[in-house]
């Protein structure tokens, strides 16, 4: 008996773990790439919010929700690449600026997805892997949906890319050592915008995940925090693209506790259980705070570890 | 190859090395000329020595060589033809590269990948067991090597300095301007390094340019020598019909240099500085101080020499109360001193430490300030230790201005917009202006022209002479030489040898520097 109770939750919690941390690996993917080049982009809330938005809004009207994903994708690039270019203006900082686009992208968000509030979208279908067990809740838990699989291949490449391509270590160059950089011909503020760009693509995507998918509806209390917790992430990932993937599925873990917990009926601490993910997100800032092999990971221009 | 054979004088026989020549270059930022009417020839295959003070021009010159600055006048030929250099890229396409100061190499890359992101030409998907093996057979062409697959920033000082070489010549860049190669080196590597681009050069495969104050290197290896003072060029010629004297005399003009103070022998002093095993952690917690002891007795000036890295920063920032002291202690005439504000008043200790405008200075306070740090909420520059009286301590440091011939334009100016000498003297000024017991000094003349480093020098045996016990950590070992009544090697946060001045030479240190 116990040891159902135990399967049903360790199941739940691997199901809610794909789930739950499909978003986060995208934010915090996004944010690697930015960060790798020497910006903090914190605006990548807005970026998340804005995307769910605007998927919910494309596919509605389209009918097509990866046409939404898409758009979510563009509307990250909007505002990464705002944020990148602002920030390329003298004595901007960048840290200011990420907080006033977070503000920004949940405001647009917000104006333009009231209509969108109620009527409802063609959500993402889910791939249904585990059609093979007997268990419903196996079966429930490995319904995933396609994004997540496209997470990993994103973090594969990127990962990949960081090494073996002239963009990867042009990106990272800039990211390590600006007068290395400017001594080659590169120019670090467009390395800078279009990384802030493109990890605002993928900021975007992950909100697409949340509207499309998992909650899978727009409201404007859709996302709890996810982009700025991706950040936290991504320091204990240690700027590696691949450790994104284990540290969002641990997130995502940590914020299926509460809701696997009752679903066997052990309600008792649930909101405790809910606040998981972001007590273990301020372990995880005290922990690497005083790690220092984090701190030599860290890429040198980043403006707080300057 | 027979060297004897290939004299830099013999173009012909040069094989790839190419030659540039400036002509009547000048360069004029707002009213200050920094560069003006400089006209030097550098032939294929020779190893040519670039001296000059600080602001002498030097850097100006090979800027605008380089394409980071546009000489107001003036051309640059290469290899005979006028070659306008626009970019730094173009400068790179002519076959031109330089090896700055400070490392332009990325610290989180590897050695490879360092090497392959500088070509001009990398291709979109990286291939890197043939850019590796490629890499492996170059390096195998080369006098020396490094560790291709390490991140940089695990390298030491001496082999990131051999990478930048590596990289230029990887690069096929064939005019090399150095610009003081060996300040992170130990003596023995410097001669390794520039012994190897000397032969190069012999060979006709390179060409090299180098920025140095050192005259033992322009003697040992280098062909000409071009000296530039207030950004002009003061003379040169070849290397072995120049002395020492000569090109000093170049360097500083007819100047009156203050002479350095008389060392009085014996100083009668009860004071004793001991460092007693001291442990000093860096901030990724290995022990960069190690267990480090030392004495210095009141009337004597110890020494410290090191490459640069071996903790002697850590050391003097542990001494000054910067970073904290893990483990051992600090006595001063056997009670301990606790490296604090209160226990530097308590056993008069001054320090003088390295970078005076970030260690010791508040950049944006004004200069009056600055030099008040010591005093400001002591009687009578303050009642009751908190409430301050700005003019007396106008007064005050108005008249140490004076003193120490500290040129500022006011005492109320921002201390950071002084010149690095007057910085330093500032300094000195807010130091030095008491009664010294210990004096703990770093790097006290980086950076700085002749005239303020006899100054300096001469007002640090003052002090000794006084019977202060000065623990004086450089990088120079000429200053060294020049200032100690004992020499201490610091390697791997250890002091390794202690020797009195008449006892050692200049081998030996380096022997002990280089960790043997």
């Amino acid at each position: 008996m116990n040891d159902g109770i135990l399967a049903t939750i360790l199941i739940s919690m691997l199901g809610g773990a794909i789930r739950v941390s499909t978003p986060f690996m995208f934010v915090a993917l996004g944010e690697t790439l930015t960060e790798k080049s020497g910006r903090i982009n914190l605006g990548l809330e807005g970026n998340l919010v804005l995307g769910a938005m605007t998927a919910y809004a494309v596919s509605y009207h389209t009918g097509n929700p990866w046409l939404g994903v898409i758009a979510a994708g563009f509307a990250g690039v909007f505002l990464g690449s705002m944020h990148g270019i602002i920030c390329s203006l003298p004595k901007v900082n960048d840290i200011a600026v990420g907080i006033a686009m977070m503000s920004f992208g949940t405001g647009i968000a917000f104006f333009f997805g009231k209509p969108y509030i109620q009527p409802s979208a063609p959500r993402l279908e889910s791939l249904p892997l585990g059609n093979w067990s007997e268990s419903s809740s196996l079966r429930q838990a490995l319904d995933i949906n396609p994004l997540f699989f496209v997470g990993i291949v994103v973090a594969i490449a990127m990962w990949w890319a960081l090494a073996n391509s002239r963009w990867g270590l042009i990106v990272r160059m800039t990211g390590d050592s600006e007068p290395a950089a400017r001594a080659m011909g590169v120019q670090p503020h467009q390395v800078r915008i279009a990384a802030t760009a493109a990890g605002g693509f993928l900021a975007g995507v992950g909100g697409a995940f949340l509207s499309l998918s998992y909650p899978g509806s727009w409201n404007e209390g859709l996302s709890s925090g996810q982009g700025l917790m991706a950040v936290a992430l991504v320091i204990f990932a240690r700027w590696n693209p691949l450790r994104c993937i284990i540290a969002a599925l641990l997130f995502g873990a940590a914020g299926a506790i509460g809701p696997a917990l009752q679903s066997v009926g052990i309600s008792q601490g649930y909101y405790f259980f809910n606040a998981a993910p972001y007590i273990l997100t301020l372990f995880i800032m005290i922990a690497s705070a005083r790690s220092s092999s984090s701190a030599r990971e860290a890429p040198g221009e980043l403006s707080i570890t300057k | 190859m027979d060297t004897a054979v290939l004299t830099p004088e013999a173009p012909a026989k040069a094989k790839r090395a190419i030659g540039i020549e400036t002509v009547g270059m000048s360069k004029i930022f707002g009213s200050l000329v920094a560069l003006d009417d400089v006209s030097i020839k550098v032939k294929p295959g020779e190893f040519h020595a670039l001296l000059g003070e600080n602001g002498a021009g030097k850097s100006t010159l090979v800027k605008c060589i380089m394409g980071f600055y546009q000489p107001t006048h003036g051309q640059l030929l290469v290899n005979g033809h006028e070659t306008p250099i626009r970019h730094p890229q173009d400068a790179r396409a002519a076959g031109i590269g330089m090896v700055y100061q400070h490392f332009t190499l990325v610290p989180c890359l590897t050695a490879a990948e360092n090497m392959v992101i500088s070509r001009a030409n990398v291709p979109a998907v990286i291939d890197w067991k043939k850019e590796i093996g490629e890499l492996e057979a170059f390096m195998d062409s080369m006098p020396f090597r490094v560790p291709l697959t390490e991140p940089v920033a695990t390298l030491s000082a001496g082999e990131k300095q051999k990478l930048e070489i590596l990289k230029q010549l990887y690069l096929d860049q064939r005019f090399l301007i150095l610009d003081e190669p060996t300040s992170v080196l130990t003596p023995s590597e410097a001669d390794e390094v520039l012994g190897l681009l000397h032969d190069m050069a012999r060979a006709g495969d390179i060409t090299v340019l180098m920025i140095t104050h050192k005259f033992r290197e322009v003697t040992a290896f280098t062909d000409n020598v071009s000296v530039l003072r207030r950004g002009k060029y003061a003379g040169g010629g070849t290397v072995g019909e120049l002395s020492t004297a000569d090109m000093s005399r170049m360097m500083i003009g007819e100047a009156e240099i203050r002479k350095s103070a008389e060392r009085i022998a014996d100083v009668e002093s009860s004071v004793e500085l001991e460092l007693a095993g001291i442990v000093v952690k860096d901030e990724e917690d290995i022990a960069a101080v190690d267990g480090l002891n030392l004495k210095i007795g009141g009337g004597e000036i110890v020494g410290v020499a090191g490459v640069s890295g071996n903790g002697q920063s850590e050391l003097v920032e542990a001494l000054s109360g910067q970073r904290p002291i893990n483990d051992g202690g600090v006595f001063i005439n056997g009670e301990v001193f606790d490296c604090s504000r209160s226990g530097y008043d308590l056993f008069k200790v001054f320090g003088l430490p390295e970078e005076p405008l970030r260690n010791a200075a508040v950049p944006r306070m004004s200069v009056a300030e600055n030099i008040a740090f010591r005093t400001f909420d002591k009687a009578p520059e303050a009642n009751l230790g908190w409430w301050l009286k700005p003019a007396v301590m106008k007064n005050r440091a108005a008249g140490l201005i004076e003193r120490y011939r500290v040129k500022t334009p006011s005492t109320d100016t921002p201390i950071e917009n002084l010149s690095g000498g007057n910085v330093q003297r500032a300094i000195l000024a807010r130091e030095l202006s008491h009664d010294v017991k210990v004096l703990i000094v770093a790097n006290p003349c980086f950076g700085l022209d002749f005239a303020s480093v006899a100054e300096i020098r001469a007002q640090i045996i003052d002090q000794r002479n006084n019977g202060a016990a000065v623990l004086l950590v450089s990088e120079d070992l000429d200053e060294i030489l020049e200032l100690s009544d004992r020499v201490a090697v610091m390697s791997e946060g250890k002091i390794t040898y202690v020797a009195p001045i008449g006892e050692t030479d200049r081998n030996t240190i380096g022997t002990y520097m280089a960790g043997h």
